[in-house]
């Protein structure tokens, strides 16, 4: 029996908007480099990005290269097509701890998996899924 | 220290149109149904709409997620020459249960002397269960929506699973959940889902957003439900006996916040109904606790989050509700708390958290279709969604 493997969101159905306070993450994305909004005067990270650090209120930016790997903290597996004009297709949404930023979470898609196997814990690395007006969206793989 | 204003305001009516599928309620409006249901449940009170003069909404005073409620369109439609106090708890369906606090609020302060609360759902053009699908995607849920969590069921299928990973919660519990409150129906005229449901079924239900199947999700219903409250000395004179407001508190911690919309709660909230810290608040306003509650109106727009709403106020210890649910202790027959014996959102209809404010009043009034007997106390529940969420206990 052949097993169906999850796929990314059909990325031309996909639209974001950003912000000033949002824009830095989404055009690091388009370098195909998954960052999150650290606070530039005590450290603390925080996603999404938002104009003031919760922990010390500063405005002061920074966002550092993260090395993209991350830990699956929940998911879901859903089989049916969030759009009227897409067939039915497996795709996996995922939460999951992001390394290099403690204390953050990204909602986001595992791929190429088979959702009979996915589990909590399991370790992911970022890819990158073309979507509306030349944005990247950071999607995830099971780490080799 | 127990709240100095217990019982100093009361609900003396309650008025609903019939419930609908979704959609179906049209030709009739939103502002129709409202203004049904408030005539209703001054009618109930016995009072004359007239009369009212103050609203007191929830939910940013939305109708469902896409329509609006306005306090002046509404004393247009109905004739009610003037209000002193009109207000709303905001954010979404998890403030139902503190606008009873609201309307104390205004009603102890002296603002208002009958106050209305109603919710109102229309959802011939757009459904509420896909809902954040059809929005424009703002850049905050840039960050939530390309993943396809399109409704908030998916999104809440991401805390049952973590609920399920941390305590062995199976999917039996759930099935319970939802096999309860559709045997409290099969006997209720007005109800979307009359029809038994075996274990069988509802694991041949197909998965939406896995682990939650199709039964897991609440209701999609049309229909309008209002309640009007006021001070206990007057509510004395009036057709009903009160239902008095004994307590109610509405807020959350920052650690839930926007609760799935962000998924950045840690753990202790993430698998939880973001109740705790509601709960906590109640039961040292009231001086009670979950064991003195003859009855539990718990908002089930999502079977799991029944289960840690058990949690979070005590009916069990964290992490136990499964086990808890699956003892029976929820029944109505025969269970050590009945909850949602008017089937709730899940098999009667879902009007955002109202149907339950209705079934704790008919509770403690004692007419309820499916009465616990000698009810005294009512827990009733708001939310689980992003702050604010809300607990309400009602007295007779
Ligand atoms: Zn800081």
């Amino acid at each position: 029996m052949s097993v169906t493997l999850s796929i990314a969101v059909p990325g031309d159905h996909i639209a974001i908007s950003t912000n000033p306070a949002t824009e830095p993450f989404w055009q690091a994305a388009r370098e195909r480099r998954l960052t999150a909004c650290q606070c530039g005067s005590c450290g603390a990270f925080r996603m999404p990005p938002t104009p003031f650090c919760p922990k010390c209120q500063s405005k002061q930016l920074q966002w550092p290269t993260l090395p993209g790997t991350a830990t699956i903290y929940s998911y879901v597996v859903c089989t049916r097509s969030p759009y009227p004009d897409v067939a039915d297709f497996v795709y996996v949404p995922i939460v999951v701890d992001l390394d290099g930023a403690p204390g953050t979470r990204l909602v986001s898609n595992l791929v190429g998996v088979d959702p009979a196997t996915v589990a909590i814990g399991q370790r992911v690395q970022v890819e990158w899924n073309p979507i509306q007006d030349g944005w990247l969206l950071p999607v995830f793989r099971l780490a080799d | 220290m127990v709240w100095e204003h217990r019982d100093k305001a009361a609900i003396v009516g309650v008025g609903a149109t019939p419930y609908y599928p979704r959609g179906q309620s049209w030709p009739r409006t939103t502002n129709e149904m409202i203004g049904d249901a408030i005539l209703a449940a001054c009618d109930d009170a016995g009072i004359k709409v007239q009369q009212i003069d103050g609203f007191a909404y929830y939910a940013s005073a939305m109708a469902g997620y896409v329509d609006k409620m306005d306090t002046a369109s509404l004393m247009e439609m109905l004739g009610i020459p003037e209000v002193t106090f009109t207000a709303t708890l905001t954010s979404g369906g998890g403030g139902s249960a503190g606008s009873m606090g609201l309307a104390a609020a205004a009603l102890i302060a002296g603002d208002a002397t009958y106050v209305v609360t109603v919710m109102a759902l229309q959802q011939a053009k757009q459904r509420l269960g896909t809902v954040f699908g059809a929005l424009a995607p703002d850049p905050e849920n840039s960050f939530l929506q390309p993943s396809g969590l399109v409704g908030p069921g998916h999104l809440m299928s991401v805390l049952a699973r973590r609920h399920m990973h941390l305590y062995g919660t199976r999917r039996e519990a759930f099935a319970e959940i939802v096999m309860s409150s559709r045997q409290n129906t099969l006997n209720r005229p007005g109800a979307m889902r009359r029809t038994p449901l075996t274990l069988d079924e509802y694991f041949a239900a197909p998965m939406l957003a896995d682990p939650l199947c199709r039964l897991d999700f609440c209701l999609e219903t049309d229909g309008a439900v209002a309640v009007i409250t006021t001070t206990s000395d007057r509510a004395l004179d009036l057709k009903q006996k009160p239902v008095y407001i004994h307590g109610a508190v509405h807020g959350g911690r920052a650690q839930w916040g926007r609760a799935f919309a962000w998924m950045g709660m840690p753990d202790e909230y993430f698998a939880s109904a973001g109740n705790k810290s509601i709960a906590d608040r109640l039961w040292a306003k009231t001086g009670l606790s979950a064991a003195d509650m003859d009855v539990a109106l718990l908002y089930d727009h999502f079977s799991p989050l029944v289960l840690m709403q058990l949690e979070d106020y005590g009916f069990c210890a964290r992490g136990e509700g499964g086990a808890f649910v699956e003892s029976g202790a929820i029944r109505f027959d025969g269970g050590s708390i009945p909850v949602n014996p008017h089937g709730g959102q899940l098999s009667e209809a879902y009007i955002i958290g109202m149907t339950h404010i209705r079934e704790a009043v008919e509770q403690l009034r004692g007419v309820a279709i499916n009465q616990v007997p000698d009810a005294e106390l009512a827990l009733v529940t708001g939310g689980p969604a992003s702050l604010p969420v809300s607990g309400l206990v009602l007295r007779k």
